[in-house]
């Protein structure tokens, strides 16, 4: 049986290079054996997207991307359809657990240093990966035309009108329609059932070949691959990631899925966060909601967007607004060259990062929170105060990030 | 000019709107339990009865309510009644432009309704109708100020009459029974109950298969934890 299956392989190899590929990227890559609990949350990014593949294909089977049907063709899916309530419960729950899984994925790199040399196109390619996948979000959540779906969309389109000069052009290039309507929602929904699906697949190959190439970084932030055993020529600290990763990567999978699943059929609104409310009223152009809120997932941004309220530097502060949404996300492109400490990991980073570091999180939570509230006097000075909080963390970076009191590295990792 | 005169439409349509008059009002905790069948029976037939005639609940097919203990005849018998066919959708008889010229605004579907503004707000709503002749229907609402809709149920609740008490803790709004209604409080109360119960079925009617079938895959999925959390410890002991 097998010299049956040794000779099937072997016939393969010399046509396509699948064991060569099986061993550079499983059975023989070398990962660190220190990795925690923050380093789940790629594979769990991996997980979640081959989810919402899996059940989008099949949402699109039954969605009408039609203003006048769109709606009704969601409850349909909801009602009529065989198990679709809990195909569209698994794409929007998806949807918001992709973010907080990347989110906690982000994270951990800015805890430990991934972004630093020779990670820096690992992080860019990251951060590509982000965007697209922000635009897929937005994209999405047009599609079942309830009254958030509208708004939230009228929101962001008339960002673009702000942009001077070829702003107004720009918008109506990007909605083909002089207002929101259904000839946006059929490009928007082929933008996220084709275009963008397909640009993050190649992203997220090109990610995972830049990974393999420098390899992971640790919770210790040194390199595995400066310490080799000098007859193997393999890292002393390394593990092959098959089958070690691959079984413990088992566990936080299991581990997700309980979560992802008491919310998918316990709490599939998750009070009004992950499904808001106002959603379940059909699009109507002639009625602004009171009060407009994007999915949580956006709110710090949202807040951001919202926080200028005078024009300055001869800038409006409507187009200042959308500077600081976008610059507040294109900002964290930089981060390799904004840290200059010595060493990667908070582990041995001093007491300014870990300041800044915990500020930084504090105002990206607060923005949140401030973005699904109306504005009032008081909530917009506080979006104001947090929002140059989160900047001053990249800003200032050089400079405390340089002065900081550091620990020195170990040589090996640590147990 | 063209944004004045959008502006001037949604004011003009902000007292109509689904989305306006949200008041603040302390709203009653509704009775709410999907897997009470008689109740939910109760609440369709009243849903057929006095919602249908001006809205819809056109996401909502007639033989789904099979899932709450119907047959199809009884389907026909007892929800259908206007002569459409049991695989139907539950139109309502009226047209968006007959409902537009009679109340201003075309009356809401209310197939996810439950969803959108939640049980207690649909049960404080329903009970909180009074007189008032300053409105062109003769009825508003504590919860929904200058509804649309007049008060459809006044036969059974009777009619209420607004009482405003002005106190240092400033107005206090409160609803008094002036004319007796066919139901006592407590049997209104029920009656609304049961139909606020309806809607929240109606907003999900697979909510119960939904919580049944997650009890079986956390089961499911806490055996894959401890399968594959003995796997993992398995490999990696010999990993120091």
């Amino acid at each position: 049986m097998s010299n049956i299956f040794n000779s099937m392989l072997a016939w393969v190899d010399k046509r396509f290079p699948l064991s060569s590929n099986w061993k550079a990227h499983l059975s023989e890559y070398y990962a660190p054996k220190n990795f925690n609990f923050w380093y789940f949350f790629g594979s769990l990014a991996l997980l979640v997207l081959v989810n919402q593949l899996l059940t989008g294909i099949f949402l699109t089977m039954n969605y009408k991307p039609d203003a006048s049907q769109a709606f009704a063709s969601v409850e349909y899916i909801m009602r009529d359809v065989d198990y679709g309530w809990l195909i569209r419960y698994m794409h929007s729950t998806g949807a918001s657990m992709f973010f907080v899984v990347v989110y906690l994925h982000m994270f951990r790199g800015m805890m430990y240093g991934s972004y630093r040399k020779p990670r820096e196109l690992l992080w860019l390619v990251g951060m590509v990966i982000f965007f697209v996948l922000m635009s897929l979000a937005f994209t999405g959540y047009i599609l079942p035309w309830g009254q958030m779906s509208y708004w939230g969309a009228q929101v962001i389109v008339s960002m673009f009108g702000a942009i001077p000069s070829i702003g107004e052009t720009l918008q109506q290039w990007l909605l083909g329609d002089f207002t929101l309507s259904d000839a946006a929602l059929n490009r928007f929904f082929a933008y996220h059932v084709v275009t963008l699906p397909l640009v993050l697949l190649v992203l997220v190959f090109v990610h995972i070949l830049a990974l393999h190439e420098t390899g992971s970084n640790n919770p210790d932030g040194i390199e595995i691959k400066e310490n080799k055993n000098p007859e193997t020529g393999i890292p002393v600290d390394g593990i092959p990631f098959h089958p070690y990763y691959s079984v413990k990567d088992i566990v936080g999978v299991v581990v997700f899925l309980i979560v992802f699943c008491g919310i998918i059929f316990f709490a599939p609104e998750m009070g009004g966060y992950f499904l808001e409310y106002n959603n379940f009223i059909p699009a109507n152009t002639l009625q602004t909601p009171d009060h407009i809120a994007p999915v949580w997932y956006f709110t710090p941004y949202y807040s951001m967007l919202r926080a200028v309220t005078v024009n300055f530097l001869g800038i409006d502060a409507k187009l200042w607004g959308v500077i600081l949404m976008a610059g507040s996300v294109v900002v964290f492109c930089f981060l390799p060259w904004l840290d200059r400490s010595p060493v990667k990991s908070i582990r041995y980073k001093g007491p300014y990062f870990k300041i800044a570091l915990t500020l930084f999180v504090i105002s990206f939570f607060v923005l949140g929170w401030l973005g699904t509230k109306s504005p009032t006097p008081l909530y917009t000075l506080l979006a104001q105060i947090f929002t140059v909080i989160y900047f001053a963390f990249f800003i200032l970076m050089p400079w405390y990030s340089k002065i900081d009191k550091t620990k020195p590295e170990p040589k090996r990792l640590k147990e | 000019m063209k944004k004045i005169t959008i502006a001037l439409l949604i004011l003009c349509m902000a007292p109509f709107g689904v989305l306006a008059g949200e008041s603040g009002m302390p709203l009653d905790r509704a009775p709410i339990d999907t897997t009470d069948n008689a109740s939910l029976k109760r609440g369709a037939e009243t849903f057929v009865n006095y919602c249908l005639t001006c809205h819809g609940a056109s996401y909502m097919r007639y033989n789904r309510h099979r899932d709450i203990g119907y047959t199809n005849e009884e389907i026909l018998s007892k929800l259908v009644l206007t002569g459409q066919k049991v695989g139907d959708l539950m139109q309502s008889a009226m047209r968006k432009k007959e409902g537009e010229e009679w109340f201003g605004v075309a009356p809401p579907d209310l197939s996810v309704i439950a969803r959108a503004r939640g049980a207690d707000w649909l049960y404080t709503y329903l009970r909180a109708f009074y007189r008032d002749d300053a409105t062109h229907t003769g009825w508003n609402n504590l919860v929904f100020d200058r509804v649309a809709m007049p008060h459809v149920l006044y036969e059974l609740q009777g009619e209420q009459r607004l009482v405003v008490k002005t106190s240092d803790k400033g107005e206090q709004k409160n609803l008094t029974l002036e004319k007796a209604g066919q139901l006592s409080a407590t049997e209104y109360d029920k009656f609304v109950g049961d139909l606020v119960n309806y809607l929240v079925y109606l907003g999900e009617p697979h909510a119960n298969a939904r919580k049944q079938l997650g009890i079986e895959v956390m089961i499911f999925l806490l055996g894959m934890l401890v399968l594959s959390y003995a796997l993992k410890k398995e490999y990696w002991k010999d990993i120091h």
